[in-house]
């Protein structure tokens, strides 16, 4: 769209010296605003140092050999071929747990949400307001802050909560030792990320149904809509696709930023048996626990790779550049 | 098809047809709702109800000792909890502000005010949507380190300052104002600064408070610049007390400690959404992404 605004723009300025009175003062800053910098510049600033520079950094560390107290020696992309041939963890542990990982809280996690969000967006304003505040209140601190709440109810002896639950109701009759057993770390970890996931994007997607054109509805209803899942399919996901990708980006971010539970959790990185180890944790492992920065930052890399792809994913399906 | 009686959707009033849907989302409503019924009962409950056995979900005779026991926890370690809540507040305080400005005039600039590489600009402000902070702590601990920046408040305010959800949320509110009215502004002799002050800032009241939210959920719960930029307790955030707090204290009398803290951190972010729910509904309405 810019470029056919700027191809135009030379035209354009022909024809507005005769149009005269037209042109308006946003139009006389059309080139260069001189102020718009001293606008941006704060922002522009912080976010180059705080973001594109850590990655572009991520990227040059990922080539080297670092322990933070020499200087980086260049290692070309040794951290990247071991990270694919010699970290058995990595593909061990690492990665299935990532996938799972994401696959529930990040896919499952979104559809959820959109569900959630179209059923709330029929009901009147003061239950859908109710509900919505409490499916979203759990993320409102990350599900890291209330890793306390969840030590209480996980204890592992009888004393623990759910244990004493499943114990009374007779599901279990040893307390099991929820956070120590590799068996249900994993699961455990899931949950409380999928607790927390109902986020900014559950609220954009539920704005952008309600904001939907009720003409639109009532067309569907003449052109044969027969149900509302008729109606979800071909009118709701259509017209809200803008919000849909939101949505779905910040599912990724969420996803990956709630990455450090397991290791809240438990205490310990790595998760016992690193049966709750993800990406995130990987990265922390070999940072600031080993200290061999070049190989994190190549997982760091990797990582920025992986959301960058579901991103990139996300687009493809709901954009409406096509 | 006779079932089907047109859009149900945004009903203006209740009717019974809802009621199936309720009951539909109720158990998932439940299920999330319990564990933060259950952080506030906890932090309630008397030393003999946190010993019960078998535990009891509900408290039944409340008391405040946990929170008092929370302030002696913090008398024993040498430095005074009200020195870690005066951390928070500032950083707290002028995160919350300097973000708002920086996503109000950065998105005044991308939104309205004409210049070269706009597009691109806000092309990769869209990209960094998807940034995850967790990928570049490393890197990101690098640069504080070299900008001399360890054991200083700016560790805990910059580094959050650029929020790219913010800056997207608040230029899609501002391109509702009709170009119209800006240029009668400008008319009128208005500078940039007066256009921005005078009309863009009431005119986003909305979006600033989501972003406002946003900013302060985000600042409030970090622990992550009190662990790995500042050596000096005292340099620390409430957060971080917090939750040390609760990672130290396991033992039975300790979890209702934990439990008030963690309530501490959870109740302000509850009544910020309470207060500005419609100003976040309204700013998502305006959060697609074309």
């Amino acid at each position: 769209m810019s470029q056919t605004a700027n191809k135009a723009e030379g035209t354009i300025a022909l024809k507005s010296v005769s149009a005269g009175k037209r042109k308006n003062n946003i139009g006389k800053r059309e080139n260069a605003n001189p102020a718009a910098k001293w606008f941006l510049a704060p922002y522009l600033l912080l976010f180059i140092t705080f973001i594109i520079v850590p990655m572009v950094i991520a990227i040059g560390l990922s080539f080297t050999n670092f322990n933070t107290i020499e200087f980086p020696d260049f290692a070309g992309f040794m951290n990247y071929i071991n990270l694919i041939t010699q970290d058995e963890i990595f593909m061990q542990y690492v990665l299935p747990n990532t996938v799972v990982y994401v696959l529930i809280v990040g896919v499952g996690g979104y559809i959820l949400s959109f569900f959630l969000a179209w059923i709330l967006a029929q009901l009147s304003k003061v239950p859908r307001t109710i509900l919505a505040l409490i499916f979203y209140s759990p993320s409102m601190t990350s599900g890291v802050a209330m890793t306390v709440l969840w030590k209480i109810i996980f204890t592992g002896d009888q004393t623990g909560y759910l244990n004493s639950i499943l114990m009374k109701l007779g599901f279990i009759t040893e307390p099991i030792v929820w956070l120590v057993d590799t068996r249900y770390l994993l699961p455990i970890v899931i949950i409380v990320a999928l607790w927390s996931s109902m986020g900014v994007g559950f609220l954009a997607m539920m704005a952008g149904i309600l904001n939907a054109d009720e003409e639109l509805y009532e067309a569907g209803a003449i052109d044969g809509i027969k149900n509302r899942f008729q109606e979800m399919i071909y009118i709701t996901v259509p017209t809200m696709k803008p919000q849909m990708l939101f949505g779905a980006v910040m599912a990724v971010v969420n996803t990956f930023s709630n990455g450090a539970i397991g290791v809240a959790l438990t205490g310990t990185n790595p998760t016992p048996g690193y049966s709750a180890q993800l990406i995130v944790n990987h990265i922390e492992d070999y940072g600031f626990i080993r200290y061999e920065m070049g190989y994190a930052a190549a997982v760091s890399v990797v990582l920025l790779l992986i959301v960058w792809l579901f991103s990139t994913m996300a687009k493809k399906l709901f954009s409406e550049k096509d | 098809m006779a079932g089907y009686k047109g859009s149900s959707i945004n009903p203006k009033k209740f009717e019974k047809s809802q009621i199936k849907l309720i009951v539909a989302v109720s158990p998932l409503a439940v299920l999330m709702l319990l564990p933060i019924i259950f952080i506030f009962c906890h932090a309630f409950k008397p030393m003999d109800e946190l010993f019960a056995f078998p535990p009891r979900f509900f408290v039944t005779r409340p008391t405040l000792d946990n929170f008092r026991g929370l302030l002696k926890a913090s008398q024993t370690s040498g430095i005074p909890m009200s020195r870690y809540v005066f951390n928070s507040m500032v950083v707290t305080l002028s995160d919350v502000i300097l973000s708002i400005v920086l996503s109000t005039s950065a998105g005044f600039a991308l939104s309205k005010l004409k210049f070269k590489g706009k597009e691109a600009l806000m092309e990769i402000n869209n990209m960094a949507l998807m940034f995850v902070p967790v990928a570049v702590m490393i890197p990101r601990y690098l640069v504080i380190n070299a900008l001399g920046m360890t054991n200083n408040y700016l560790a805990h305010i910059l580094p959050l300052l650029a929020m790219p959800v913010s800056l997207f949320l608040v230029k899609q509110f501002i391109d509702q104002i009709p170009d119209a009215l800006i240029d009668a502004a400008y008319m009128d002799g208005a500078t940039d600064l007066v256009v921005y002050r005078k009309i863009i800032l009431p005119m986003v009241k909305p979006a600033i408070a989501t972003s406002a939210i946003l900013a302060f959920q985000q600042v409030w719960a970090n622990v992550e610049s009190s662990n790995l930029y500042m050596n000096e307790d005292g340099l620390r955030t409430l957060a971080f007390y917090m939750n040390t707090l609760a990672n130290a204290n396991n033992t039975v009398a300790g979890q209702g400690i934990a439990a008030a803290a963690t309530l501490i951190m959870f109740v302000p972010n509850l009544v910020m959404f309470i207060f500005c729910q419609k100003s976040i509904m309204n700013t998502m309405a305006h959060s697609g992404i074309k």
